[in-house]
């Protein structure tokens, strides 16, 4: 499931709600937490709730944003949404692997052994504290439900004390972490979202740097970022052809027996073979293998 | 569920639609509707707002509907909230 | 002897004209919702004790109002008009007022051939002025300048007797002439004429909405597909804020190719004059300014013209400019499984507008696409049958929403150009049926049997018809 852009989409705007998936992006997060004010809380996991069940989303993820784990809201939220059968789940302001596993707990709890493995529900934690950053490497590890992570820089500059700017500089390390930690466990990486909705040659820009740090793809709380940010984070065309060679090259030493195998003379281990698998899913392209 | 309060949910926003609901002395079921896509969708609105009241089964409510061109799903999901906030649990 | 055409005021000029009960008065509607014209002359006309009236403006907008009264009154019994907005549309929908005939709504290239070919006989042209002469000859700039007085040539060239309505008189000769001397009878000096403001009201800006945008991306995408982007390319588009969008993607799209195009038609605002400023078209053909920053361009630049309505789309005429389009792009109140648009009536079938050049610019294109988002709050656009037609399906070759394109199979030729262009393309029956899969099957609204417009195609025929809606 390639998630080279992620819309989030307040969950109490029918509009918006109803209208998301014609923006195209490869996930859909319905959020819950930051967009909704205290008293609409109820409202929203109502009819986002609906929304998943009336509604289609051909094509596309669909991704709920609950409320953190200190909040009333958590439990709520878990009881009303996963039901309605969302794909993946981001849990803001993740600080520990106790945090995933508490998560996980209630979800069991909440839709029984049978309908849990059924659902396959995958977490997706939203890294946006200095506690959160500084256990990156304990929560990527907590579970193998996890197959992304987030990166919210707004609420981390935040927290850290730091002035955020578009150039990005006071983020670039927790930036660079949340990519390594998430690479060492061959989960995707998803940079944070730019919030100047009108500036587009900034956008193009900060989504161009997060992608040569190494992300696979960014947040975008603006309908009008989605093609822009899907297009930075597809892979190129020379890409595409490398990552084809890889899997050829693949192919035939499985099947002549063969141990070693290089490409351009480069050694091809199982990391590479994995990467150019994602490269493929990325363009589209599907599992050749 | 009973209703014991006035409660109101979603808002005069296109696409949207606007509940307010008061309680009704016994067990009467009074309906309001006033849509800006009546010409077209007026026998849905009112079947989504029957549907709705009966899956939570309730009544001895008064419901005024405001709505904006609300699809289905989000006519059910404010009524829902609505009656939510107007009601206590049944002992 | 210079100043024998100017007259004291309407009132006098009415009276030289000799009007009588049961003639035909017209009007242009370049001023669109910013005129005082029409309604200052009624209001003399009636206050003259004349009846029975039929009025032949080009436009009726809000600005009109009065005119309610005046048909209350029977000053005017019978409309034949291009388009008409607001309280004199409401007014007529909802049964409180009456004329002797319905009314009979041509398109712009319809009313020039009426006019030229003698079907429709004005007695009496009251041409809006922002610049006359003492002798009549006028053009469309001044302090309430307008730009381009297409709507208006037909009327000057056959009506019986023309009066130049000004707020703006200057020496002998005016330069440049737009209409010139030889069509005037008589010239009178009101205060103001109109609003420059108003020719921008309504739907003249790019929209911001997303969805509109993303609609306007797929439909520039469809345009470069479909082959046309090259050198010579020619475009038109509405004003609706969709298909200003689309205009500014296609603009970026032309600039990404290095495509010079030869013109843009319409219909004119600030965005085509800044393609033409970047080298994008090399010549401007206007037969209507819809904002400011065109009207400005017609003054100064040497390649924007202005043209008259019949050379802009009298279809029996030697030749005309829409016949010379590659692509236009317009909008649409509904449009069915057969193609056909509607833009006269809302959902609702309340009259909201009409043809204008709708039907023109779809019949002489190439290619003609039509924007409308699939849902407008809930209310599906795409239906199996629409309220009125005002563009024959036979003329449009695709529809674009934001939930997918439909090519009209009809028009091999577009299907030919598109085959491997790799775009997702969807039958409109399917728009049709996704429509309600997601709105609900709406209701059909009911209507009375009391005809109350006739659909004058642009060719003369009527083909369609619309009822006194039975609203709730």
């Amino acid at each position: 499931m390639r998630r080279r852009v992620m819309l989030y989409v307040p969950g109490n705007t029918p509009a918006m709600v109803q209208n998301a998936t014609v923006f195209g992006s490869d996930s859909i997060i319905f959020d819950l937490e930051d967009s909704i004010p205290l008293e609409e809380k109820d409202a929203a996991r109502i009819l986002v709730k609906n929304a998943l069940q009336s509604l289609e989303y051909p094509d596309t993820e669909t991704v709920v944003r609950i409320n953190s784990i200190q909040t009333e809201h958590f439990q709520k939220d878990l009881e009303m949404i996963l039901p309605a059968g969302p794909h993946a789940i981001v849990l803001p302001k993740t600080e520990s692997g106790a945090d995933i596993r508490e998560l996980e707990s209630r979800i069991l709890q909440i839709l029984g052994e049978d309908s849990c493995e059924k659902a396959n529900i995958e977490i997706i934690p939203l890294i946006e504290s200095a506690l959160g950053l500084i256990n990156i490497v304990e929560i990527v590890n907590s579970s193998k439900n996890i197959t992304a992570a987030q990166f919210g820089a707004e609420d981390f500059s935040e927290n850290i004390g730091a002035r955020r700017t578009k150039r990005g500089m006071e983020i670039l390390f927790a930036r660079s972490q949340v990519v390594a930690a998430c690479a060492s466990r061959m989960i995707q990486a998803i940079d944070t979202p730019f919030t100047d909705i009108d500036d587009e040659a900034g956008l193009r820009e900060d989504a161009g740097f997060a992608r040569n740090l190494g992300f696979d793809g960014k947040s975008v709380i603006s309908p009008r970022h989605v093609d822009i940010v899907q297009q930075i984070f597809s892979p190129s065309a020379d890409e595409v052809e490398f990552a084809t060679r890889v899997i050829e090259a693949f192919k035939e030493a499985e099947k002549a027996g063969k141990g070693a195998i290089s490409v351009d003379r480069m050694m091809i281990d199982a990391p590479i073979v994995k990467r150019a698998e994602n490269i493929l899913e990325k363009a589209g392209i599907g599992n050749p293998l | 569920m009973k209703i014991i309060r006035k409660a109101a949910a979603g808002t005069l926003e296109s696409s949207d639609a606007l509940i307010i609901v008061k309680p009704l002395n016994g067990n009467d079921i009074k309906i309001e509707i006033s849509s800006i896509v009546k010409q077209q969708y007026q026998k849905k609105i009112e079947c989504a707002v029957y549907q709705s009241l009966e899956a939570l089964q309730i009544n001895g409510i008064h419901i005024k509907v405001e709505d904006r061109g609300a699809l289905d799903c989000t006519l059910a999901a404010r009524i829902e909230t609505a009656i939510e906030r107007a009601a206590a649990a049944e002992e | 002897m210079k100043d024998k055409k100017i007259v004291r005021d309407l009132a006098e000029a009415i009276r030289l004209c000799k009007l009588e009960d049961g003639m035909t008065l017209s009007f242009h509607h370049h001023f669109r919702n910013g005129d005082f014209v029409l309604n200052r002359v009624i209001d003399v006309v009636s206050s003259l004790g004349i009846k029975d009236l039929h009025l032949l403006p080009s436009a009726i907008y809000p600005v009109h109002e009065p005119l309610i009264e005046h048909i209350r009154n029977e000053t005017v019994t019978s409309i034949t008009t291009n388009y008409i907005l607001g309280p004199v549309a409401e007014a007529l929908c909802r049964g409180e007022i009456k004329l002797k005939k319905p009314v009979r709504f041509q398109s712009h290239g319809g009313r020039a051939r009426a006019i030229d070919n003698g079907s429709v006989s004005i007695d009496i042209a009251f041409i809006a002025a922002p610049t006359a002469d003492n002798c009549g000859n006028i053009n469309g700039f001044g302090p309430s300048g307008c730009g381009s007085l297409g709507y208006a040539f037909p009327d000057a060239n056959h009506a019986k007797k023309v009066v130049v309505v000004t707020d703006h008189i200057v020496d002998y000769p005016l330069n440049p002439v737009s209409i010139d001397e030889t069509k005037v009878n008589y010239v009178a000096v009101i205060d103001r004429i109109g609003d420059p403001q108003g020719i921008v009201s309504g739907t003249t800006k790019i929209t911001r909405d997303p969805v509109g945008q993303l609609i306007a991306r797929k439909a520039a995408g469809l345009i470069k597909a479909s082959g046309f982007l090259q050198d010579g390319f020619s475009f038109q588009t509405g004003a609706g804020g969709t298909s200003l969008a689309t205009a500014a993607f296609v603009g970026d799209e032309m600039e990404k190719a290095s495509v010079r195009g030869s013109f843009c038609l319409g219909g004119l605002t600030g965005l085509s004059v800044d393609m033409v400023k970047k080298g994008l078209f090399e010549t401007l053909l206007d037969v209507q300014d819809f904002d400011l920053e065109a009207v400005e361009s017609l003054r100064v630049n040497s390649n924007h013209q202005e043209i008259s309505a019949s050379r802009y789309a009298n279809p029996e005429v030697n030749s005309c400019a829409v016949d010379a389009l590659d692509v236009v792009v317009l909008g649409a109140a509904e449009i069915d499984t057969q193609f056909n648009v509607n833009v006269l009536t809302d959902s609702n079938g309340l009259i909201i507008g009409g043809s204008g050049g709708h039907c023109d610019a779809a019949a002489g294109a190439k290619l003609t696409i039509i924007v409308t988002s699939l849902l407008r709050t809930r209310i599906p656009i795409v239906l199996d049958k629409v309220i009125a037609v005002t563009t024959p399906g036979n003329t449009v070759g695709a529809v674009v929403t934001e939930r997918g394109i439909a090519i009209n199979p009809d028009n091999k030729e577009l299907i030919g150009r598109l085959k491997d262009s790799g775009l997702s393309l969807t039958r409109i029956e399917d728009l049709k049926i996704l429509a309600e899969q997601i709105a609900g099957k709406p209701q059909a609204v009911k209507f009375s049997d009391e005809i109350i417009g006739e659909i004058e195609y642009r060719d003369g025929v009527v083909i369609d018809s619309i009822r006194l809606p039975l609203l709730d």
